[in-house]
């Protein structure tokens, strides 16, 4: 094998076209989980203990399934079955795949976060008479959500970096384009290469910016004053 | 006159444990009364249960003749949904031991908050009357400062301000001065026997600070084991108390002071 600097910024441009639709999926399938994120917290919280139940199993099931399986399910087996069954065209697939395999894992960033809100806060806002809502939206979750943003930043890498996985139902990104470069001329290292770098370029100066948002999270957050 | 509270043999169960058995208790407008008793006697549930933080297992619980914890549906007494309770919460009022300020907000956001949002009076008049407000409780250059950023007596004082800012008539102080250090009683203390003194609203204090009660209540009420033990004006529970329990109570106060 040779490894040619030609081939190497010849298949630059053609990569990079890719990583805008790498970057595309990947904060589709974020928006997605962190919305969707939620409603397995609020499913979690009705007073109907089958739901709950129900629920918490399909969670756990989904969170401990790869993602890939889960992906293949979408996208194929689902068109297959009678009367729910959709065909979805892959970029679809892989946001509700990604998406929805992920919101499991943003679902206990978020109540981790709701749990470290004091009980105190709770009955102050019950004392105060607010609604349920005004609750919800005034005092816990301003308090809640701001220090698990490093670890939601954690989850944005992370879902980053899977979302080549998408390649598999034939979304065209960076690995795709990689793959069929080197199907058509044999030549794999260089635009794998390629591909790497871009992940590398943009997944650790992000990671560099969750730490340092971790830290100040962490000095905010750190003596827990008792308010 | 009539009772602003009452409470009908109430009972409260934690589990197996019955920390209420049976409370008949009135308070009247503008009634200053004191909670006093061992700790683990239920004083502190009292409140809660009248503040919805804690239902009765059973027993009715009266703020204006109104039953709180029951509404008739159809015809039938059913356990209050959120709105029903609601409806009454409004004219009651806590302070609670640990503060629990709301971190994220100025002390004047604190103040301004359930004004503005549960009884839609206008930003600017309620801007208004919290800054008065916080000025009557000694903190009128503090308003733009975060809760973290003041002492504990402080905290409390703010605390005060902000359920006082919904202007309930029934105001309920939960040991508030039990989380503070001892140099910082006094300005609590102090904060409390003023809106005392103004009158107008009726007050429930859980305390072990007996000199306190003493001064400001109209009555005292011994709770001890879930049971009220023994009530009366102050001076006759304090200096005479006729219960042995009560004897032993107050007897333990003076003999650590």
């Amino acid at each position: 094998m040779t490894w040619s600097w030609e081939v190497f910024f010849s298949v630059i441009p053609m990569i990079f076209k890719g990583l805008w639709i790498t970057l595309g999926l990947t904060l589709a399938c974020y928006l997605f989980a962190a919305v969707f994120g939620f409603f397995w917290v609020f499913i979690s919280r009705l007073p109907w203990r089958p739901v709950r139940w129900l629920f918490g199993w399909l969670a756990e099931f989904i969170r401990s399934t790869p993602p890939l399986v889960q992906l293949f399910f979408i996208y194929y087996a689902w068109p297959m079955m009678p009367v729910v069954g959709v065909s979805l065209n892959p970029f679809v697939a892989a946001i509700l795949g990604l998406g929805i395999h992920f919101s499991t894992y943003m679902s206990e960033v978020y109540r981790s976060g709701i749990e470290s809100v004091d009980k105190g806060q709770w009955e102050a806002s019950t004392a105060l008479n607010l609604s349920t809502r005004q609750k919800w939206m005034k005092i816990i979750l301003p308090q809640a959500i701001p220090p698990t943003i490093p670890m939601l930043g954690n989850y944005l890498i992370i879902m980053f970096k899977e979302v080549p996985l998408a390649s598999t139902i034939g979304v065209v990104a960076m690995l795709h384009i990689a793959n069929d470069y080197g199907a058509q001329y044999y030549k794999y290292v260089e635009p794998l290469t390629v591909v790497a770098l871009f992940f590398l370029l943009l997944s650790y100066p992000s990671a560099l910016l969750i730490n340092k948002l971790e830290k100040k999270y962490n000095r905010r957050f750190d003596k827990k004053t008792l308010a | 006159m009539e009772p602003i509270v009452q409470y009908k043999d109430v009972h409260k169960s934690f589990g197996q444990t019955e920390v209420l058995k049976g409370i008949d208790l009135d308070i009247k407008p503008s009634e200053k009364v004191a909670l006093i008793g061992p700790s683990g006697s239920g004083k502190t549930t009292i409140i809660r249960m009248l503040m919805t933080l804690e239902e009765p297992t059973a027993g009715i619980i009266e703020v204006n003749g109104e039953n709180l914890w029951q509404m008739e549906k159809k015809g039938e007494w059913v356990t209050a949904d959120e709105n029903h309770l609601r409806s009454i919460r409004g004219d009651i009022g806590m302070v609670f031991q640990h503060f629990n300020l709301f971190p994220h907000m100025t002390i004047l956001e604190n103040c301004m908050l359930a004004p503005v949002l549960v009884k839609n009076e206008s930003k600017s008049e309620v801007k208004a009357t919290a800054v008065e407000m916080l000025e009557k409780v000694g903190l009128g250059d503090k308003i733009e400062l975060y809760p973290a950023q003041l002492s504990g007596g402080q905290k409390q004082r703010v605390a005060m301000a902000r359920a006082l800012m919904m202007r309930p008539k029934v105001m309920l102080f939960d040991e508030v001065t039990s989380a503070l250090d001892p140099e910082l009683v006094g300005e609590v203390l102090e904060v409390i026997r003023d809106l005392a003194k103004e009158g107008e609203m009726a007050m429930i204090l859980v305390t072990h600070e007996m000199d306190f009660a003493l001064d400001i209540a109209d009555r005292v009420v011994f709770l001890n084991e879930g049971v009220i033990e023994e009530q009366g004006a102050p001076s006759e529970i304090l200096m005479n108390p006729e219960s042995e329990r009560l004897q032993d109570f107050l007897g333990r106060f003076t003999s650590s002071r």
